[in-house]
């Protein structure tokens, strides 16, 4: 421990470390022992004694609101009323308001303008040609940033064109087209909201916390009953998963303006409304855009979940090909959706860091773009290929990558089902005996005395009560599977993740590789991966873990990289001087300066994993997400939502534990930072 | 039409001049349309919503009865809809038809919709489901005795995977679908261990790759389907389905209930209850629409093996039975 001087904190922030860290530890362990000793004997205590209760919370303690949930949507949506007009007719008339829009939006990129209804409407106005619309976002990207951009997104444009994705993408398109604009306005104003009122603030930061972690699946039938089917109904799931990160990083970035800006804004006599659109949102422009691409990425992330609800496009796509096992297809649209994210995404990130004073004079280029547009609805009658990207152009990879599967499961088969069977027996099963066999009230317990430790009586309730509410309803069993699964996925992605993240931060060449990958793999559907690991694994707890670590794998790796990095340059110099060893340095200075960052990581991990569950009930897991999907195809509201509320108290639970502890980590090693 | 364009006047002055010519162009196509399919005027020229689930099937009977009503005048538009939770939409009108609602899977759901009386039943597609137990042929050497589902109990073992062993393994299909297997099991006392595939997709992934292996597979497969047109296999032969077999322990072989096979069933139309108020006409021609297991069956293959598109196949159809549905539309 004497090696320990080389903390940046000083010998006596050191020593209280020492002192707190072997203080701290003793409890942990009397937990960790007391735990085992009571899986290793709840089934005997509740078979002998005759207490099922101690093991397994009892049926008839159950409470379930379920019907009651069921029952007030059915209410909403047959009787309520507002005297003029009832619930029902007011979310239709919404719905009404969106359809028009999105109307144009695919008239425009898809459809053309139809005269008549239905399928046998005639075109009058085809829609805009593939080469206008590579034209018009390459112009985009010249306009945001410079030449590099412009040909980048030309090229993923072309991407789509070329491998026969183009009116599946545009449909997509534009959806987003009408999802992100309604969704960065509505987090703008409930940001601005929370900025200015501390009330509205308290309210909205549980809902937003729910609005993120109850999984889609729990809210789309009774979206489908306000709503109506059909792409609308779709719409709305996406806007209410996306738009939460930008109402909270509207209200972060308007606490971070300058007070003396506010100051200046004052003085001059602005009225709030002059304050907030002129003062305070222009200068929290580059926030606020870091928003907008949040809200882009998780709008691309819903395209799976929207298309089973009727929004067509990319994800209908993946979904088809993977039904007929023709996983090159899937594949290919998979990656038509982070063709589409990386464009978009690159695009907004340049216009967030775009130099606002130095915009060109873009006449020429918007006379261009016009020309191209309208000269190529001219030629669009006359030349087919204009009109539509030519089918005997397209580019496929055909069979390559189901002749790649079948020829590994052929030849590989033996091996890999060896590695399933060593992970399984050795690691995932023995966590899933300990998991289910702790008795349940042992759980709300521990979790609250850890709760206690981290933050007192406060977090301790918290914890405790979300806990309990769990057990309540009866899903307990559900529950502690969804556990299971995640804690043995994020242990994993973890050990995995930091590493890479480590790696990244050292390296320049392995970063920029590594940035690909994890980019790729958070855009591109899980669905596509999904298929071929059943393909290769079977169907079962294993296929699940594999699918659920790589989707969470890419937080554990970005916020390792990024603390690691953030570490000031002044620490690592004077570590090395005093003599460390590049072992030593990242081991006894960089890793737990970066402790905070990486446990922010591991929170956010921990939330993909959770979120994946619904998508891994797909393959048939036996845990909350299950529950819900079940509820989903049941059309059941109260059941999908009450399980949805078990998923989000679990998330919540593990968010508010790390967050306490990466407070204490903080204060421990960066105390000028708290 | 009209009154929607008004609206926007002030500010899309020329959308609404747009929307005057195409409201004139779509009187006079219509008027040009009514006197092409020779079916006389339609009652009404609100699109009829029919409903689009996610197996090809089901993609292919929506597109053909979407063809035959538009050769009869009406406008159709198809929509994407949740098998199950596509009930709520028929019920208030917002979905209108329905083309294959399972008497395997979706009997409950029917009645429980029925039961509302904003939904009604269109008869029978003249399809029938079956559902079952089924093996690739290759097995029949490693069981011999298959078809009959009394060689299961001697070589439960030969179905076995690392996982399950000594157990057999049988892969059933999503929870949502039912089937009382682990009863079924149960109840016929057959060492098997049901997994459940979350969906359809991850169903025939392991199909799939089991048989490039020739491993042992057993699963649930339905039909009309791909599946048994492109894998060589057969169904387990299972004590016939009776309703008194499912209810009633006491009847059938064993002291339990469900010791016997699936039921096979029709495959049901059905729809928004207010179809023969507001297209009289088209509720004719839904309840005369019937299409048979083989002809499916080859039209599934031929999009799903064949990689034909499925406008080509429904074209193809319509082409080839000419006759049948004229006499349908009643033209």
């Amino acid at each position: 421990m004497s090696t320990r001087n080389d903390s940046p904190v000083g010998s006596s922030g050191n020593l209280r470390s020492i002192s707190r860290r072997l203080g701290g530890a003793w409890p942990w362990f009397v937990g960790l022992f007391v735990t085992a000793v009571l899986a290793a004997t709840s089934d005997d205590v509740a078979s002998r004694r005759g207490w099922v209760w101690w093991r397994d919370y009892p049926e008839g303690w159950v409470r379930s609101p379920a019907d009651v949930i069921s029952r007030a949507t059915k209410w909403l949506v047959n009787e309520a009323t507002f005297g003029l007009f009832s619930f029902t007719q007011f979310t239709r008339a919404i719905s009404f308001v969106i359809e028009r829009p999105y109307g144009w939006a695919r008239a425009i990129l898809v459809d053309g303008f139809m005269d008549g209804v239905g399928r046998r409407a005639d075109q009058i106005v085809p829609p805009l040609s593939w080469i206008a619309v590579i034209v018009l976002v390459a112009a985009l990207g010249r306009h945001a940033s410079n030449r590099r951009l412009a040909v980048l997104i030309a090229a993923l444009f072309a991407y789509l064109a070329v491998f026969g994705q183009w009116a599946s993408a545009m449909v997509t398109l534009s959806s987003m087209v009408i999802a992100v604009p309604i969704g960065v306005a509505i987090g703008l104003g409930l940001g601005i909201a929370s900025y200015r009122s501390a009330r509205v603030e308290r309210l909205s930061t549980p809902v937003l916390d729910l609005m993120q972690t109850i999984p889609t699946f729990a809210y789309l039938v009774p979206i489908l009953f306000f709503f109506g089917f059909g792409p609308v109904a779709a719409l709305f799931a996406t806007i209410i998963y996306a738009m939460p990160p930008m109402a909270r990083i509207t209200t972060l970035s308007l606490r971070g303006v300058p007070s003396d800006i506010k100051d200046f804004g004052e003085m001059i006599g602005c009225s709030t409304r002059q304050m907030t659109w002129r003062v305070l949102v222009p200068t929290a422009k580059a926030g606020l855009m870091v928003g907008v691409n949040q809200v882009i990425m998780l709008s691309l992330n819903m395209v799976i979940i929207a298309s089973m609800i009727g929004a067509g496009g990319l994800g209908f796509d993946v979904l088809e090909s993977l039904r007929r096992l023709d996983i090159g297809r899937g594949l290919e649209a998979g990656l038509a959706i982070v063709a589409l994210a990386i464009a978009l995404d690159r695009l907004s990130q340049a216009y967030a860091v775009r130099d606002t004073g130095a915009v060109r004079a873009s006449r020429r280029a918007s006379l261009v773009v016009g020309a191209v547009v309208v000269a190529t609805f001219a030629l669009g009658y006359v030349i087919e290929a204009v009109r539509n990207y030519p089918a005997s152009l397209g580019v496929t990879s055909g069979s390559f990558w189901d002749d790649l599967i079948s020829w590994i499961n052929v030849n590989y088969y033996d091996t890999l089902e060896a590695i399933k069977l060593f992970v399984l027996d050795g690691f995932m099963l023995p966590v899933k005996r300990l998991f289910l066999a702790t008795p349940w009230w042992w759980w709300v317990v521990g979790l609250g005395a850890v709760g206690w430790a981290l933050g007192r009586v406060r977090l301790a309730i918290t914890v405790m009560s979300l806990t309990a509410f769990i057990a309540l309803v009866g899903l307990w069993e559900f529950a502690m599977f969804t556990v299971y699964l995640c804690s043995v996925s994020v242990i994993v992605a973890m050990l995995i993740g930091v590493p890479l993240g480590v790696w990244a931060a050292h390296n320049e060449r392995a970063s920029r590789v590594i940035g690909v990958v994890i980019d790729t793999l958070q855009t591109l559907p899980s669905f596509v991966y999904l298929i071929p690991v059943v393909m290769l694994f079977r169907v079962g707890d294993f296929t699940a873990f594999i699918a659920i670590v790589l989707y969470a794998l890419a937080p554990a790796v970005r916020y390792t990289w990024h603390g690691i990095r953030e570490i000031d340059a002044q620490v690592v110099e004077a570590a090395t001087v005093s003599g460390c060893t590049p072992r030593q340095l990242l081991t006894r200075v960089k890793l737990p300066l970066a402790l905070p960052e990486i446990l922010l990581g591991l929170n956010q991990t921990i939330m993909l994993a959770l979120s994946m569950l619904v998508i891994t009930a797909l393959v048939g897991t036996r845990d909350l997400g299950q529950e819900v999907y079940v509820a989903l195809v049941k059309a059941s509201t109260g059941r999908g939502i009450v399980a949805g509320l078990c998923i989000a108290f679990i998330a919540i639970v593990a968010d508010r534990l790390i967050a306490a502890a990466a407070r204490s980590a903080r204060e421990r090693y960066r105390p000028e930072q708290v | 039409m009209g009154t929607k364009q008004s609206v926007f006047r002030g500010r899309f002055g020329r959308s609404a001049r747009a929307g005057a010519i195409a409201m004139v162009l779509a009187i006079v196509v219509g008027a040009c349309g009514g006197g092409d399919s020779g079916g006389g005027a339609v009652e009404s020229e609100d699109p009829i919503k029919i409903t689009l689930h996610d197996w090809t099937g089901q993609l292919l009977s929506s597109n053909l009865m979407a063809a035959v009503l538009e050769e009869a005048g009406y406008n159709v538009e198809l929509v994407q809809a949740d098998y199950l939770a596509q009930f709520a939409g028929l019920e208030t009108g917002d979905l209108t038809l329905a083309m294959e609602i399972w008497a395997t899977t979706g009997q409950e759901a029917l009645e429980a919709s029925l039961a509302t009386g904003k939904t009604l039943n269109y008869g029978e597609t003249g399809m029938v489901a079956r559902e079952e137990w089924w093996y690739p042929e290759y097995m029949k050497e490693r069981c011999p005795g298959l078809p009959d589902w009394e060689a299961l109990k001697k070589c439960s073992a030969e179905f076995a995977t690392a996982e399950t062993a000594p157990k057999g393994r049988y892969l059933g299909g999503p929870v949502t679908w039912g089937g009382f297997d682990e009863e079924r099991v149960d109840a016929l006392g057959l060492d098997f261990d049901v997994v459940h595939a979350g969906t359809d997709a991850a169903l025939f992934a392991e199909l799939e790759a089991a048989y490039e292996r020739k491993d042992p597979i057993m699963l649930w497969i339905y039909q009309p389907h791909w599946a048994p047109v492109k894998y060589k296999g057969e169904f387990v032969e299972f004590p016939p389905y009776s309703t008194e077999c499912y209810n009633d322990p006491a009847s059938g072989l064993t002291a339990k209930a469900y010791d016997c096979g699936k039921p096979v069933g029709p495959i049901w139309k059905a729809g928004w209850a207010g179809i023969g108020e507001k297209w009289p006409r088209a509720k004719t021609i839904i309840e005369s629409f019937t299409l048979n297991n083989d002809e499916m069956g080859a039209m599934v293959a031929k999009v799903d093996l064949d990689g034909e598109t499925l406008e080509a196949v429904v074209d193809q159809w319509m082409t080839e039975n000419e006759s049948r549905w004229k006499a349908w539309i009643g033209a």
